[in-house]
């Protein structure tokens, strides 16, 4: 019998390569090899002479359009300072939230329909988010009328034509979009929190506070570690929205250059290979340097998140003792 | 004395948690609501103001935004809705089945690379596909099939989230003992996936189904890098980039009523499944 069964595992387990190989052949093709030729195509430099673009192989494109110049620095700052002014209130607001939603002492009657509506910007595409809110803040967009109205603009003046401004919205458009998916995945996180934690604090008399401080939020560790490197790594590749609200503008003066004052990097990547003279090689080293500024960016979230789990059991053998 | 003011202290306090979350959700609904009217208002009486009640012109909006777009080259909004199938149905049911299938491999046979296979779809689960985008159009060009929805479609079969989620849900509710029952009624191995396992896993399958679709129906850059300037190949988002292209030329009605269509497929199928996608939403986030 246990020889019959040892058998038959080893007979089965080529099914196990049958079964995962598609996915890998797949994965293979459309996503290994692309990532493996970025990175071959970065270091091929093109120049444009009038019979076409002739290629070298070397390092130009990082010396020129890494080192050489600030456009890709300027779009990686615009992309993280974006990211940074929608992930801060994002995640505070989704913290009290998720706090509120699984508190028992005041328990809300409608949270289960309070949640359904927050979500619902996550789930509508994008580009139309985008073009709805262009069309409130362009020229003559209601936003637009209503801020003239309020005197917080000139007339004939209009949001899109300044930079922070521009900026700002962009940043809450991403909030606006995100934190319902955030509040929904924490208050999963709190409910997973044993309840026999809760009630023992509460015996000892601890507030609805120290509850959220000394319980909730050293618990949530994990969940909120993995928000955070997600939300850093989807941040970094931020198109849709600011693409399609403002195509990067408007131009604002720093020093004695004109930059875009919203455009971000994968923006900058897609512009040169849209543009007249497709420039790949370009394209692909600005690709690459984004590849490993997300890859150094979520190794620190991730590192300097774990370090402080050591801590946790300890907190939580204290808590339940 | 104590006891009632602790009660007046608590509903205060509901109250103003009630405000909170009503004010949120007047601002999750307000710009659609907009969209909604103004698709339905002509467009002399949408300039510069916000009006609350819906007019009659939401069919003569449709009508005019389609026969406008008959005289462009541009895909209409009819038109890009049913791209947006082509691409967003295969995709959908390839991504959510070899997900299965790769996760039924991992999960029930005993294999040499198991624990390996298993790591690296742990571990290219972040990769994000911008990055390689250079790289991705040179394989459509390769294959033959760059401007055309292929490269849009196949990939899908590659998703590793998905297949994190099919395991997961295996892993809770899916008994070795039906597996082996099927084997000793001398069904294949594969006829056991199709005929007895799908079946068991359809929950899981619904679910992860909603998002493959969301995901795909939602791509602008992807698209947009494969079908580039082919006006009659346009998806849903990319025709909304049209549509705000030809802004300063069309009709603002018209405009608004274009963009509502766009998002009716995703707010009608919310509208009915959105306890299950929030539900979806909530199983994302306990993975760790």
């Amino acid at each position: 019998m246990k020889h019959h069964k040892r058998k038959s595992t080893v007979d089965l387990s080529r099914y196990g390569y049958i079964f995962i190989a598609p996915f890998f052949i797949i994965f293979l093709v459309f996503q290994l090899y692309p990532l493996i030729y970025t990175f071959y195509k970065s270091f091929y430099y093109s120049t444009f002479t009038r019979f076409g673009s002739i290629e070298h192989f070397g390092l130009e494109n990082y010396k020129k359009y890494i080192l050489g110049e600030k456009t890709f620095w300027w779009a990686v700052a615009i992309t993280v300072g974006l990211w940074l002014l929608n992930f801060v209130p994002q995640i505070l607001l989704s913290l009290l939230l998720a706090a509120w939603f699984t508190d028992i002492k005041y328990k809300l009657k409608h949270d289960g329909k309070y949640k359904v509506i927050m979500y619902m910007p996550n789930i509508i595409t994008a580009a139309t988010i985008a073009v709805l809110y262009y069309k409130m803040f362009n020229n003559n967009g209601p936003m637009t009328e209503l801020m003239r109205k309020a005197g917080w603009l000139q007339k004939d003046r209009y949001v899109l034509e300044k930079g922070w401004a521009t900026f700002f919205i962009i940043a809450f458009i991403q909030f606006w979009m995100w934190y319902g998916n955030t509040m929904i995945v924490l208050c999963a996180g709190i409910m997973g929190i044993s309840p026999s934690l809760y009630e023992a604090s509460m015996v000892d008399g601890a507030t609805s506070r120290q509850q959220f401080f000394k319980i909730t939020v050293p618990l949530l560790k994990p969940i909120l570690q993995f928000t955070l490197v997600t939300s850093a790594i989807g941040g970094l590749q931020m198109y849709d929205i600011p693409y399609l609200f403002n195509d990067g503008g408007p131009l604002i003066k720093m020093g004695k250059e004109n930059v875009s004052s919203t455009q971000t990097v994968v923006m900058l990547i897609k512009k040169f290979i849209f543009a007249d003279k497709p420039d790949h090689g370009r394209a692909a080293a600005y690709s690459v340097v984004l590849f490993f500024i997300t890859l150094a960016v979520s190794m620190v979230f991730y590192i300097a998140t774990s370090e402080k789990k050591e801590k946790k059991p300890k907190k939580k053998a204290a808590v339940e003792g | 004395m104590n006891r009632v003011e602790g009660s007046k202290k608590l509903s205060g306090n509901k109250i103003f948690r009630n405000c909170i979350c009503i004010f949120l959700c007047f601002l999750s609904l307000f710009p659609f609501y907009l969209l909604f009217i103004n698709s339905t208002l002509k467009s002399s009486d949408i300039q510069g103001t916000i009006r609350i009640i819906p007019g009659l012109n939401f069919f003569k909006n449709l009508k005019g935004l389609l026969e406008g777009e008959a005289k462009t080259s541009n895909v209409n909004v009819l038109q890009a809705m049913r791209n947006s199938l082509i691409v967003t149905v295969p995709a959908t049911f390839l991504q959510v089945y070899f997900a299965a299938l790769t996760a039924y491999g991992v999960h029930t046979y005993n294999f040499r690379l198991k624990k390996a296979a298993w790591a690296f779809i742990y571990a290219i689960m972040m990769v994000p596909t911008q990055i390689s985008i250079v790289g991705f159009i040179k394989v459509a060009k390769m294959t033959h099939t760059y401007r055309t929805y292929i490269p849009l479609i196949i990939p899908a079969m590659a998703a590793p989230t998905t297949v994190y989620f099919m395991k997961q849900y295996m892993e809770a509710s899916l008994s070795y003992e039906i597996i082996e029952a099927a084997r000793i009624d001398g069904t294949t191995e594969f006829g056991t996936f199709n005929r007895i396992v799908i079946p068991l896993i359809k929950p899981a399958m619904a679910t992860q189904a909603i998002f493959a679709f969301v995901g795909s129906w939602n791509n602008l850059f992807t698209p947009t890098m494969i079908i580039g300037n082919e006006r009659k190949k346009m998806t849903m988002p990319m025709y909304v980039e049209a549509l705000k292209a030809n802004d300063k030329t069309q009709d603002m009605g018209q405009i608004y009523c274009g963009l509502f269509v766009t998002v009716l497929p995703i707010l009608v199928m919310y509208a009915l499944l959105s306890r299950y996608i929030v539900a979806g939403v909530a199983l994302g986030g306990v993975k760790e």
